[in-house]
């Protein structure tokens, strides 16, 4: 308890300054509008969640099973403009892994909004891409790795982002004035490297996290084809590692380090009847060398199989980093397969299962994500997560023992 | 002699056009196409409408479930119209968002915003027979009736609940893609509201019945139904829409409708 405490109060403090932001928009709330003119919308939920690893675990001190809580509420408000306020706060207790039990502010923003242009200040989140397994070109929020391995967890992103729709188009601009650190397991956490990182201990090129970043993209629909291309200039999400001894901890670490670096993005989906074919590719420099990195394929759905209602989706997907084995992401040269299974039923039951096979090393991962809900307001899903396959000189390997099936229970307000 | 030669140029011209102008009336595929187009006629110009509906899934044990739905309508000229709807029930899909606009000819092109993700996902439109929301209610059913998209014909007349309605039917253009074969509609001939339809499977059984009750007059000229009941006769379920809350010419304009708007939308 003392150590869940310690987590709690030091991740706290790492989000000092999105607690600054808080405070200082609800001043300005406060301020600026007549009291009693809005009510806000309360929604959100409550997840519990269990953990079960099916086999013993490789470093000493990992737990065998987790239970964690988590609690996201929403407090929303929108004005007669189209204009809104959104504060949505996560907290996550985790009996496992003191890492994992932490606090963020996943949203809290203003949204002004025009006939021709939006303009959102304060905590925000992004999402750019097309592919279901792994999504290269999405760089606006970093990743939170605790929260979930699928990278499609993020933590909020102090920006100013101004979108201008025009009828050729629309241009988002990003100002993000800091920066988010990636979160990893720590020393009790599953699923992680075997020298544990040290997130606190990130050193940046920059010399610090507050280094202005800038993004911009521009986004368009001609007919079956969607598409947008970005640039971004700033600090990488994605960090590379160093070896570090400190005198406070026994041990070797990781030490993340955040380079700057130069980015192009490019994602494009055309739908073709049945047919989805997507593509999203990359080209970065300021990380070592500079490289291309793409990934992309097809998704068909089988709508109404048989007169059943149910839908039947394949998937098929590749990623390819011309880094090769010096990647960073894990996804090198690797084959996708999936399956979609949608049964439309009132109780909305969902399945998607996955194969990740790597073609340049052995190296296979089955995933299973699986929902239903139980009444309006309680759902259920499961998820498991298993290395079949990996090779020893792979960042994979590490998590050979990892195998698990988590139960979640979701309680929506 | 030159009069006679009128008289029979007049007279053969009549001879030819008469059996085309019998035939343009009285053909039932003339007569359905026309009893469509003036449906469509008086439901034109309304330029947008915004409306809350709350819709009921009913299983094969009475068992009820629902959904609290929020919509947006643009009438687009020469096209079909925009509409973005916005789910609020159940709790664990609130906000999720979809974005359609209807084409006379062609898929539809469709967008899905889902808020846990922050994303907008194009979907395909392709197949229309697919369930809304495990609802009774195919794609198909509740997307904008473009004339374009059926081929009629006119069966017969009939009173209909006390109304004198004429009796249609419908044939999807896109046979391959549409969960039908036929739609058999009931529209009163005074003000050509559509107060039933039958709906046909591709083996031509009985599939679904949707009645219409409750309707309103809105800007004094444009009829909506306050209650849709849909059954399905071979599973035993229904659906049932309830609207409320119908206001027309709200001022919507086209960027209300794009993948920002549907971002923004809950």
């Amino acid at each position: 308890m003392g150590a869940l405490l310690h987590s709690l109060a030091k991740s706290a403090v790492k989000n000092i300054r999105v607690f600054f932001y808080a405070v200082l928009t609800e001043i300005i709330l406060l301020a600026v509008l007549p009291s009693g003119l809005f009510a806000f919308e309360l929604t959100g939920y409550i997840q519990s969640e269990g953990k079960v690893f099916f086999n013993r675990a490789l470093f000493s001190r990992q737990q065998r099973s987790s239970l964690s809580l988590a609690l996201q509420p929403e407090l929303y408000h929108e004005w007669e403009s189209g204009s809104s306020f959104i504060l949505t706060p996560f907290l996550r207790i985790d009996n496992a892994d003191a890492e994992r039990s932490n606090f963020d502010i996943r949203e809290l923003n203003f949204l002004w909004v025009h006939d021709t242009w939006e303009l959102r200040i304060g905590v925000g989140k992004v999402f750019w891409g097309v592919t279901e397994f792994f999504h290269l070109v999405d760089i606006i929020n970093q990743t939170d790795l605790i929260e979930d391995i699928d990278g499609e967890e993020k933590l909020g992103q102090p920006m100013v982002h101004l979108s201008l729709v025009r009828r050729w188009g629309v241009v988002d601009l990003f100002v993000l004035p800091s920066f988010r650190e990636r979160t990893f397991p720590g020393r009790r956490g599953r699923l992680r490297t075997r020298l544990v990182v040290d997130a606190d201990g990130a050193t940046y090129e920059s010399g610090s996290k507050k280094h202005l970043d800038l993004a911009a993209r521009y986004s368009h629909t001609l007919g079956d084809w969607d598409f947008g291309m970005y640039h971004f200039a700033g600090t990488g999400r994605e960090p590379t590692f160093r070896l570090k001894r400190t005198s406070a901890k026994p041990g070797l670490f990781l030490e993340p380090y955040y380079e700057q670096i130069h980015q192009t993005g490019l994602d494009v989906q055309r739908v073709s009847g049945n047919w989805l074919y997507k593509l999203e590719a990359l080209h970065r420099s300021g990380q070592d060398e500079s490289f291309f990195a793409c990934t992309g394929g097809f998704e068909y759905t089988f709508v109404n199989v048989a007169a059943t209602g149910l839908d039947f989706g394949l998937i098929g997907e590749w990623a390819y980093d011309e880094r090769g084995s010096k990647c960073t992401t894990g996804f090198d040269n690797d084959l996708m397969a999936g399956a979609r299974l949608a049964f439309n039923d009132s109780a909305s039951t969902e399945a998607l299962m996955g194969i990740i096979q790597d073609m340049n090393n052995s190296g296979t991962i089955f995933t299973l994500e699986a929902s239903r809900r139980i009444t309006s307001h309680w759902k259920i899903n499961v998820n498991a997560y298993l290395v079949l396959d990996s090779t020893k000189t792979e960042g994979l390997h590490d998590y050979r023992n990892d195998d698990y099936v988590q139960l979640e229970l979701l309680y929506y307000f | 002699m030159k009069q006679i030669k009128i008289i029979l140029g007049v007279f053969l011209i009549t001879a030819l056009l008469l059996p085309l102008n019998s035939m343009a009336g009285e053909t039932p595929e003339e007569k359905g196409l026309e009893i469509v187009r003036e449906a469509d006629r008086r439901d034109t110009g309304f330029l947008d409408y915004t409306s809350d509906m709350l819709m009921v899934l009913r299983n094969r044990h009475g068992k009820e479930s629902n959904r609290i739905i929020r919509s947006k309508v643009l009438e687009v000229q020469n096209d079909g119209d925009k509409s973005l709807t916005v789910f609020d029930n159940p709790r664990d899909v609130k906000g999720t968002a979809f974005l359609n606009y209807t084409h006379k000819v062609g898929d539809d092109d469709q967008w899905l915003y889902m808020p846990a993700l922050k994303r907008v996902k194009r979907i395909s439109s392709r197949n229309k027979s697919g369930s809304f929301m495990g609802s009774e209610f195919a794609y198909e059913d509740i997307s904008s009736q473009e004339i374009e998209k059926y081929t009629y014909k006119w069966l017969r007349d009939e009173v209909y609940g006390e109304q004198d309605c004429f009796v249609v039917d419908y044939y999807p253009v896109d046979k391959k893609n549409s969960g039908y074969t036929r739609q058999v509609y009931w529209i009163d001939k005074q003000e050509y509201r559509t107060l039933k339809i039958e709906y046909f499977d591709k083996k031509l059984s009985h599939l679904k019945t949707l009645t219409f009750s409750g309707y309103r007059k809105y800007l004094d000229r444009y009829w909506r139904a306050d209650k849709l009941l849909m059954v399905n006769h071979q599973n035993g379920k229904s659906t049932r829409l309830e609207y409320s809350n119908y206001r027309f010419r709200t001022g919507l304009k086209p960027t209300d409708f794009n993948k920002n708007s549907l971002k923004r939308m809950r």
